[in-house]
């Protein structure tokens, strides 16, 4: 799987965060539910806009290749609830994120936690359980 | 009335003292009570006679995207054979026709179009002003920043109406704390709530508000659209909202074009790959 392998220390972390309400659309299917990795990486663009809310970073996998990633959230009133906001960083701030990347392999992937150059760390979203293994026909 | 008020008043420093809603009573950019806060809202004094103005909350229902979508769906009445045809032509991120971020076309995401009604009090009814007039009662949503107008001067719906993203309405009151609205005239662009449930313009919609005490307003939403559905079904089934303090600010959360332009590139783009 190539997210592992672009990851040099996968950490899993499991985190709890207050029941705020979450909206926008989601869609079925598309991101890896259960799976965690967590990545250290550079600030490129954070985009504070509805829909959804999104960090672009860069971080480096196993193989020194730096990639951009893009980590999506939900929108800014319900981010703003979970203390996230507008000017929480900015381009070139080093940042530690848990991410619940795409299935499809692409630097794409939900936003669960980022911690920010201060050393606070904030709860985007809950991570998703695994989704049952489809059953044999 | 002094025990109404009294009654109320009290009720809202309970809400006070257990809840950091002084953010909402002092503050700029509230977001809306949390699920706890909404929770322990305690029960208000007597409701006050044809008044349902004030700063409304629509809690955690009022969201109305992951949450009671198992409810919507056991409520939502079946289609008719041009109702199926509508609703798959209609690609949502919710509900039971959800597909995967990459093929969602829902046009409020995905285009920036307006909600419309009566999407507005189904998804993301957060936070409402109630605000009345002799003639009107005004509905001002922090969703899209949008308003309604409700005539309650005795006038009828019109005839054959212009179809139009938020239709035209009428209320009456039913008795002395339920506002009965009446609103047709909808654009048939608009999808009834975020689960792609489509509508026709000869869609009628009814709301009635219930204030049932001085805290809590109940919102029921019926859809009558026999072209697409065999029968009238309640999209809203008595939803409370919780009353605010006057000083709540809310957040602006408005879904312009640009930055939903800006997600499709930078986020859905990726997710069409491979």
């Amino acid at each position: 799987m190539r997210h592992r392998q672009m990851v040099g220390g996968v950490v899993l972390a499991l985190v709890l965060a207050p029941g705020v309400p979450m909206s926008g659309h989601h869609g079925a299917d598309t991101f890896a539910t259960g799976t965690q990795i967590t990545l250290k990486g550079t600030v490129t663009e954070w985009i504070w806009a509805n829909p959804h809310c999104f960090l672009r970073f860069d971080a480096k996998d196993d193989t020194g290749t730096v990639r951009n990633w893009v980590a999506e959230t939900q929108n800014p009133v319900s981010m703003t609830a979970r203390g996230l906001s507008r000017s929480m960083v900015k381009a070139g701030d080093p940042v530690t994120v848990t991410i619940e990347p795409a299935k499809n392999g692409e630097p794409v992937a939900r936003l669960l936690t980022v911690t920010l150059p201060d050393g606070r760390t904030l709860v985007a979203a809950n991570p998703q359980p695994a989704a049952p293994a489809p059953s044999p026909q | 009335m002094t025990r109404s008020l009294l009654g109320g008043a009290a009720a809202l420093a309970a809400v006070l003292a257990a809840a950091p809603i002084g953010r909402a009573q002092q503050g700029w950019n509230f977001t809306g009570l949390t699920p706890a806060e909404f929770k322990a809202m305690p029960p208000g004094g007597p409701a006050p006679r044809r008044d349902i103005s004030g700063m409304w909350d629509g809690g955690p229902a009022g969201v109305g995207a992951t949450g009671q979508q198992a409810e919507r769906a056991a409520a939502r009445a079946p289609f008719t054979p041009l109702g199926e045809q509508m609703a798959r032509e209609n690609r949502p991120g919710n509900g039971p026709r959800r597909v995967a971020v990459a093929e969602i076309n829902d046009p409020l995401s995905t285009l920036g179009d307006p909600a419309g009604f009566p999407r507005l009090v189904t998804f993301e009814l957060r936070g409402v002003q109630i605000v009345q007039t002799p003639a009107q009662v005004l509905m001002l949503y922090l969703f899209e920043k949008r308003w309604r107008a409700i005539w309650t001067d005795g006038r009828s719906l019109p005839a054959n109406p212009e179809p139009r993203w938020y239709g035209y309405s009428v209320g009456r009151w039913e008795d002395d704390y339920t506002l009965v609205v009446e609103t047709v005239g909808l654009d048939d662009r608009t999808w009834i709530d975020n689960d792609g449930d489509p509508h026709s313009t000869d869609l009628r919609v009814t709301e009635r508000y219930r204030r049932v005490d001085q805290t809590t307003l109940e919102l029921t939403v019926t859809i009558d659209d026999p072209k697409i559905y065999t029968k009238p079904w309640l999209v809203r089934n008595r939803m409370p909202l919780r009353l605010l303090p006057p000083g709540a600010d809310w957040m602006e959360m408005i879904p312009s074009a640009s930055e939903a332009q800006a997600y499709q590139r930078a986020v859905v783009s990726q997710l069409k790959g491979k």
